[in-house]
């Protein structure tokens, strides 16, 4: 009786809890609303659709097992020998029909608003390659690589995971709020899919195509997406961060962006005229690598298996400058060694490939100076 | 013929005896065995594989296997599973059954049948051989979008694409084989609708084979002519289109997963009847629902593909055709219902495993009716709850639908009854292990997990941990299956002819066991008989 008692009151624990619409809850079990509009609706046609199968569901399971319980045999010890009923076949394909063109209507109307990207305020061009995304805003020019910042230590153990583990990135994509903003979104190399569950978009990277997609954010905050198409090694490790800001404040962090890519051109320049000793490159080197190359080449240089070559002993990376040179500016073409020369200044370049020839038991001595890597370009 | 057979075998080595009866018979029986014995093992090394992902599933983190491998092994599970263990399963069962259920001596194309069976093991070693490969194993998962799997694809694809070649060249002449034993090798009297409804539903399903199979070799040459003779059919750089690989591969994929469910279905016609002592409710309109959704099959594979930007009319179009597959399948469902209603149950194993399809397979439905409504498709599309839903049609349906067909004919098959009472509790634990595994998954998708990761953000860790766990009591369990399924070929209480009290057919009035040729003379059916 106590058992019972106790059952009792720990499956109505159960219920209630289920039953609590507290947010953090509702997010762990169902889909959440979201933050702009389209979102909003999105989850009431799953509410709708949700609600749709449980009752359906209730209704059939409530028959299946009031039969099994009444029609077995010790209850019913002669069956029934009625196979066919044309009424009752009509009702069930009829019914269904009508709750399924009931569920269309508000699925229809909502699609046709979210496939309209028409009348857009601002436009950002999102491009995916393994494992990062790129960020263009079209109006204003400013464009910049957002990579996964988690550090490769939580992901080994090695330390505690933080509270946005796998969901935090170096540089998020700022947004302002309450602008019609359209993405256009392609790819470099695989497949990759752009989600944001709190905007309810999510659209394939393709590369050759440009998707479209639109959203307009009503409130400021950070949000939290990931890549969704399986795109290769690191497809877990493609998170999205997009940092909503109101429209003065996006305003002013644009023209702090322009300003900061000025300064960047007039640091090239000065990089370029200075001649950098072998330790100021290994220590920008270092950075750049571990930041950059070690997700495939490993921190100590051996790379993975046989997919990511070692750089340690490697023939490109103790042979001739040029091809070195060559293979991180240009990479190869259909591997996952891609083009770095668009991606990384001259400093980066130069200072990486002088740790490379100088570490892990590489020891060329070569020192390559950013000037070398501006006249490659 | 048969006395110059066993002279032939007599003279040789027990061991090349037996090796050389199981190489070359043709008998629709011994077919039948090989093919559920090689799903049978493939069954355990697939599962294996899901449990060693559900391993590094457990925490969030990177603990047992690097995202390398761990991509390899979801593609071979999914790989393994869908055509090795689920299509040969039914395909056993078509063999050891469809004659005995027509009245037929054997398979139409007996040599063929061999030939179809022996294909495989050589496609299953080919594809599991990679893993050994430089480069490893096929790691693009079981879809193999383009270009990962052609420009970025390891050099094992290739052995993968020839792999895909020999299973689809067996499931062809397997297919070919079925209809053309059905079409012509009834018994005298049995007209197409007298047929029970697991033979309606692998006629069905043979055609959808012969449909689709020459699709799915299509795009996996054209994935080599690019890999390797300079075409560019889904390379863009190259004036290709990567999106029209997944136009051509979900043309195969979809009437696929109808593939793995169809004779499902007519498993459930079968037994449900049976220990509901009463006959199938709407036969007919069983079979019409079944041709629909074959039917319909065809025009849906753009579900698939939402997110790849289509254009509105196509998205609106596929969304209501999508919607409209619900018809057919409820009224299955409501049929099923129907016939259990006011009958005179008893709950055998088989009779639970159909209950069990029945219920868990419409949980699958469901979710896949909610998949169809595209705004919310964009939300759980490449999320754990798309992998719920299938893992509910595919385990608890196909799986669960093999399971009951193999309690409820093995007695036929050996002669002997299996132990009833580890049948329930395998039925139960199985039961729990699938819903524990699988349910989860609703919550994590729902919440915002992307699917195919190595590794997750921290608040989907209690619900993988469930499903983690669901998973290895679900692999264990099935060692208590092949436990039963020994014991009862071992030793058991001797089955009737009959078998079950209530079943009806022709295969229950052959001797159990079935010896190996029956139906030498065929059976005439009454006039007034009905399925
Ligand atoms: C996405 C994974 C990836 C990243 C990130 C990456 N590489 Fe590579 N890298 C490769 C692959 C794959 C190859 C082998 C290509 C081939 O030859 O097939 C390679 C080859 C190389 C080689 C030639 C090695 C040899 O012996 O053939 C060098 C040098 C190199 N990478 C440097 C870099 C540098 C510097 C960075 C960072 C700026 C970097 N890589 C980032 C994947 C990567
Ligand atoms: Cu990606």
């Amino acid at each position: 009786m106590t058992s019972l008692a106790g059952g009792l009151k720990s499956g109505l624990c159960v219920l209630i809890v289920w039953s609590v619409p507290h947010a953090a809850l509702a997010s762990k079990f169902n889909m959440r609303p979201g933050i702009t509009e389209m979102s909003v609706r999105v989850q009431q046609i799953h509410q709708m659709g949700l609600w749709v199968c449980i009752i359906i569901g209730l209704l059939v399971f409530g028959v299946m097992f009031y039969s099994m319980f009444a029609h077995r045999r010790s209850r019913n010890p002669v069956p029934a020998t009625f196979s066919e009923s044309l009424t009752v076949e009509i009702i069930w394909t009829l019914v269904p029909i009508l709750i399924l063109v009931a569920m269309a209507i508000p699925a229809t109307t909502a699609l046709r608003d979210i496939e309209d990207n028409e009348d857009s305020d601002m436009t950002v061009l999102i491009t995916a390659s393994q494992w990062k995304w790129h960020y263009k805003y079209l109006d204003s020019g400013i464009s910049f690589y957002s990579n996964i910042a988690t550090p490769q230590e939580q992901i080994d153990n090695l330390e505690p995971k933080g509270e946005y583990y796998l969901l935090e990135v170096d540089n998020p994509l700022v947004l302002p709020t309450n602008k019609k903003i359209r993405f256009l979104v392609t790819a470099d190399d695989v497949i990759h899919s752009w989600w944001l569950p709190d905007f309810a978009v999510k659209q394939d990277a393709i590369p050759g195509f440009i998707n479209e997609a639109w959203t307009r954010i009503p409130v400021t905050g950070i949000f939290r997406g990931q890549c969704a198409e399986l795109c290769g090694l690191k497809h877990a490790y493609m998170p999205i961060v997009v940092d909503v800001r109101p429209e003065a404040e996006f305003d002013a962090w644009i023209e702090s962006q322009r300003i900061a890519a000025e300064l960047a051109g007039e640091a090239a320049v000065a990089a370029r005229a200075k001649t950098w000793t072998m330790n100021e490159l290994l220590t920008i080197g270092e950075a750049t690598f571990v930041k950059h190359c070690a997700t495939c080449h490993e921190r100590d240089g051996m790379g993975q298996g046989d997919k990511y070559p070692a750089l340690s002993g490697s023939e490109i990376a103790t042979g001739a400058i040029e091809d070195h040179l060559g293979r991180v500016m240009e990479g190869k073409a259909d591997t996952e060694m891609q083009a770095w020369a668009p991606q990384l200044s001259d400093l980066e370049i130069a200072a990486v490939i002088t740790y490379e020839r100088n570490s892990w038991n590489n020891n060329t001595d070569d020192i390559i100076q950013p000037i070398t890597v501006y006249e490659a370009r | 013929m048969v006395a110059h057979a066993q002279t032939i075998h007599k003279q040789r080595h027990p061991l090349l005896a037996f090796a050389a009866r199981w190489l070359f018979t043709t008998n629709h029986k011994e077919i039948g065995t090989l093919y559920l014995w090689l799903s049978f093992g493939l069954f355990f090394i697939a599962g294996s594989m899901a449990m060693l992902m559900r391993l590094e599933l457990f925490e969030p983190g990177i603990q047992f296997i690097d995202p390398i491998f761990y991509n390899q092994v979801l593609t071979l599970h999914g790989l393994l599973m869908v055509f090795g263990v689920v299509m040969p399963a039914f395909v056993g069962l078509a063999n050891w059954q469809i004659p005995m259920m027509i009245g037929a001596p054997d398979m139409a194309l007996p040599r063929m049948n061999n030939f179809s069976f022996w294909l495989l093991p050589f496609a299953f070693a080919m594809l599991l051989s990679t893993i050994f490969m430089e480069g490893g194993a096929p790691n693009f998962g079981w879809t193999f979008y383009a270009p990962l799997s052609t420009t970025y694809g390891p050099p094992s694809t290739d052995f993968f694409i020839l792999g895909v070649h020999l299973m689809g060249i067996s499931s062809i002449m397997g297919a070919i084989n079925i209809i053309v034993t059905i079409i012509n090798m009834r018994a005298p009297g049995m007209t197409y609708m007298k047929m029970p409804l697991f033979v309606w539903t692998w006629l069905i399903t043979a055609f959808l084979l012969i449909m689709v199979m020459p699709v799915l070799a299509g795009v996996v040459t054209m994935m080599l002519t690019d890999r390797h003779f300079g075409t560019s059919f889904f390379d863009a750089a190259g004036g290709g289109d990567p999106v029209m690989f997944q136009h051509i591969f979900w043309f195969f994929g979809h009437p696929e997963v109808y593939i793995m469910i169809l004779p499902g279905f007519g498993i459930a016609s079968q037994i449900i009847p049976t220990f509901a002592r009463k006959k199938l409710f709407g036969y007919r309109s069983m079979v019409y629902a079944t041709i629909s959704i074959a039917v319909l099959s065809f025009v849906v594979w753009g579900h698939h593909m939402f997110t790849t930007g289509m254009p509105l009319f196509a998205e609106l179009l596929i969304m209501y055709l999508t919607m409209l597959i619900a018809v057919p399948t409820g009224v299955k469902v409501f049929n099923w219902v129907a016939t259990m209603w006011r009958g005179s149950m008893t709950f055998e194993t088989p009779m639970l495993f159909a209950i069990g399809f029945v219920m868990m397979f419409t949980i699958g439905g469901f979710s896949g009716l909610m998949l169809a409504l595209v705004p919310a498709d964009f939300q759980y599309h490449d999320t754990y709850f798309v992998v719920a839903h299938f893992h509910y049609v595919l385990y608890p349906g196909a799986i669960f639908g093999t399971m009951a067909a193999v309690y409820y004919w093995l007695p036929k098959w050996c002669g002997n009854m299996y132990d009833e009472r580890l049948g329930k509790i395998h039925f139960w634990l199985a039961t729990i292990a699938v819903n524990l595994t699988f349910f989860p998954m609703h919550f994590t998708g729902l919440a915002g997990m992307p699917r195919r990761i190595p590794d997750y953000s921290l608040q989907f860790a209690d619900f993988n941990r469930m499903s983690s766990m669901g998973a290895w009591l679900l692999g264990l369990t099935q060692v208590l299956f092949l436990y039963i399924v020994i014991k009862a070929i071992r030793k058991g209480a001797k089955a009737t002819d009959q078998v079950w009290e209530g079943a009806e057919g022709l295969e229950w009035t052959i001797p159990s066991p079935a010896p190996l040729h029956t139906f030498q003379t065929p059976p005439i059916i009454a006039e007034d008989a009905v399925h």
